[in-house]
């Protein structure tokens, strides 16, 4: 079904009204909303911001990455290094821990882009357990046992620290939502949108597939970097198996299958359904992750185009137009 | 010197582990370019199938491989033609993630049925012994015995695939999987045969894995990782190769414990990524990767 383009247009001048609303009330929540919900919505964002940024990196750019991780890590450790060692503020370092990300993913791209498909997925993956052991045999950075990271928050009062982080991680998942919505929207959106369709069909039509990859691999390290840092400013402690742990991949897998691959909306709805699904089941340990990846697997079996994929066929709505229509006159 | 020697051929023999680890997965991705991420978690179930016999039932660490063995190839086998069947295609995204969504249950169920402590297999007098070889220089016989099944079920794969109508089907769908099908091969079957022989492969790894040192459930993903690079470093397609990569992972991690006992698993990456810089198609490439 094919909505005619003037309700298309209602339809997402209406979200759009709907999601500036939701992004004021959510700025303004240090005035009204209790500190609990705060962090629960801070962890919302930060886990939508790793979403669209692997969104980004596997949906349209064709680059499966099971090592994202290694980013958030090392953003993580940027607070060690900058913030403990260098008494830096914790939130000018989350701009230099994507920077260092950036910087770190270049070689790292070099080499694994020697592989293709699932061996650089694999590929991905050891080198995070790389940086991972190279950190845990540090003893500056804390070693194995890890180190805690409040004495860079020292003198920073507590509302002020929830609401800055609040309001970071509001433009990391929702501005990063924005940003991926307006990169696809211009001609490097319509590049990298020919590249998720197809590889081959987009380098016949001069597309260079290898520039396209290299600029997304190098967006979602800068964005998972920043992610990390503000992450592990919420946590206030870091250590090397929970910094570079495979869960962060987990549960950006599990949201960006849920929601739907490759679409703007599937990350969103995605984690959403995350948040519910652990609010009713966490408590269940083993058995809540046996339900995840249950479901997952399920998903991907009989449904890999998501619940947002799934909507769309049925009602040929979007929130974020990026389609491009083909006008017969 | 001595202790030296002890640390080459105890990288040398630990290849052989790595080898069978390895020759599964790529076979499973010579056949069906799926990579298995729950790979090594099948090995620490396998190896979990086996504890729980030698446990429950008094069984010996053999009978229990004669038992477990054709239980994985069963699942492999199941799980191929009912799951992994459905997601094949240019796609390479969904068996990878439905077989990441294996490892996560796997894991889980074994934490729920085994908690997470370590456990191991015990070989008895045959697992501590070792021929003296002069000076202070042995083989541990549990290592060599790993190291001669490895090297007899590579040339039992390489047999297969040269005289046997399944290794003509292996290696036809391994070169053109639509061709194969023309043919009126059919290619669901040859799949499942392949994962079920990879998963039989996987469990003859576990259960030695077992022997040789501890497990826990969480251990899956480790282990996947030395078998992938096994596979990358040896070049991909080429079973030989698969056991000169596992003996290189092998020695690597072997001399970087050597020097600092936490540097072992690095060594061995580090090994791999320099492979990959030097040498991307790997040492013996008898297959692209398309």
């Amino acid at each position: 079904m094919n909505l005619p383009a003037p309700i298309q247009r209602h339809a997402s001048l209406a979200f759009a009204i709907i999601a500036a609303l939701a992004i004021l009330t959510i700025a303004a929540m240090p005035w009204w909303a209790h500190r609990a919900s705060e962090q629960l919505l801070i962890e919302f964002l930060y886990t939508l911001a790793l979403a669209q940024g692997w969104n980004l990196l596997a949906g349209y750019g064709g680059l499966l990455s099971v090592g994202q991780q290694a980013f958030v890590g090392l953003g993580g450790y940027s607070l060690v290094i900058l913030g403990l060692n260098m008494g830096l503020n914790p939130f000018l370092i989350i701009p230099l821990a994507g920077v260092f990300c950036l910087v770190v993913a270049v070689p790292m791209a070099a080499v694994l882009f020697r592989l293709r498909g699932a061996n650089f997925a694999v590929g991905t993956w050891v080198v995070a357990e790389v940086i991972r052991l190279i950190i845990a045999s540090n003893t500056s950075l804390g070693s194995g046992s890890g180190t805690s990271i409040t004495d860079t928050l020292v003198g920073i009062p507590v509302w002020w620290r929830v609401s800055t982080t609040l309001w970071i991680a509001l433009a990391l998942g929702a501005g990063g939502t924005l940003i991926v919505y307006a990169l696809l929207r211009s001609r490097l959106g319509l590049a990298l949108t020919s590249v998720r369709d197809s590889e081959a069909a987009a380098a016949s039509l001069g597309i260079s597939v290898r520039r396209i990859k290299w600029y997304v691999y190098l967006a979602a390290a800068f964005w998972a970097g920043m992610t990390g840092a503000l992450i592990f400013i919420t946590k206030l402690r870091i250590a090397p198996d929970s910094a570079f742990s495979i869960d962060w991949t987990t549960t950006i897998f599990f949201v960006v299958v849920i929601g739907g691959i490759g679409t703007i909306e599937g990350p969103i709805v995605g984690t959403l359904v995350f948040f519910i699904l652990r609010g009713l089941l966490s408590d269940y340990g083993s058995w809540y992750l046996i339900a995840l990846g249950t479901i997952a697997v399920l998903f991907m079996v009989w449904a890999p185009s998501g619940l947002w994929g799934m909507f769309t066929k049925k009602f040929d709505l979007h929130l974020f137009p990026v389609q491009r229509r083909v006008k017969s006159s | 010197m001595a202790d030296w020697i002890n640390t080459l051929l105890q990288g040398l023999l630990a290849g052989g582990l790595y080898a069978l680890l390895a020759a599964g997965l790529s076979l499973s991705f010579g056949v069906m370019r799926i990579i298995n991420i729950a790979h090594g978690d099948f090995a620490i179930l396998a190896a979990y199938g086996a504890i729980f016999l030698v446990g429950s039932f008094g069984l010996n660490p053999v009978e229990a491989m004669i038992i477990i063995v054709p239980l994985m190839a069963g699942l492999g086998f199941a799980l191929q033609r009912g799951i992994l069947n459905r997601t094949l295609g240019s796609d390479v995204l969904r068996p990878l993630l439905v077989t990441f969504g294996f490892s996560i249950i796997i894991q889980n169920l074994l934490l729920q049925g085994f908690s997470a402590d370590s456990q191991s297999l015990t070989a008895g007098s045959f697992g501590t012994a070792s021929i003296p070889l002069g000076g202070d220089i042995a083989i541990g016989l549990m290592p060599l015995t790993v190291m001669a099944t490895a090297v007899a079920v590579l040339a039992g794969m390489q047999w297969m695939f040269n005289h046997t109508m399944l290794g003509r089907a292996f290696r036809a769908a391994a070169d053109d999987a639509e061709a194969v099908r023309l043919m009126g091969v059919n290619h669901r079957h040859i799949y499942a045969m392949a994962m079920g022989l990879a998963m039989a492969m996987v469990a003859i790894a576990g259960v030695f894995l077992a022997l040789q040192t501890t497990i826990a459930p969480t251990d899956g993903p480790q282990h996947l990782l030395y078998a992938f690079e096994a596979v990358i470093i040896g070049g991909l397609g080429s079973l030989w190769g698969t056991l000169v990569g596992g003996v290189i992972l092998g020695v690597a991690q072997a001399i970087g414990a050597k020097f600092n006992p936490g540097w072992g698993i690095l060594a061995g990456h580090l090994c791999f990524l320099a492979v990959l810089v030097a040498k991307p198609s790997g040492l013996f490439p008898t297959t692209r990767d398309r």
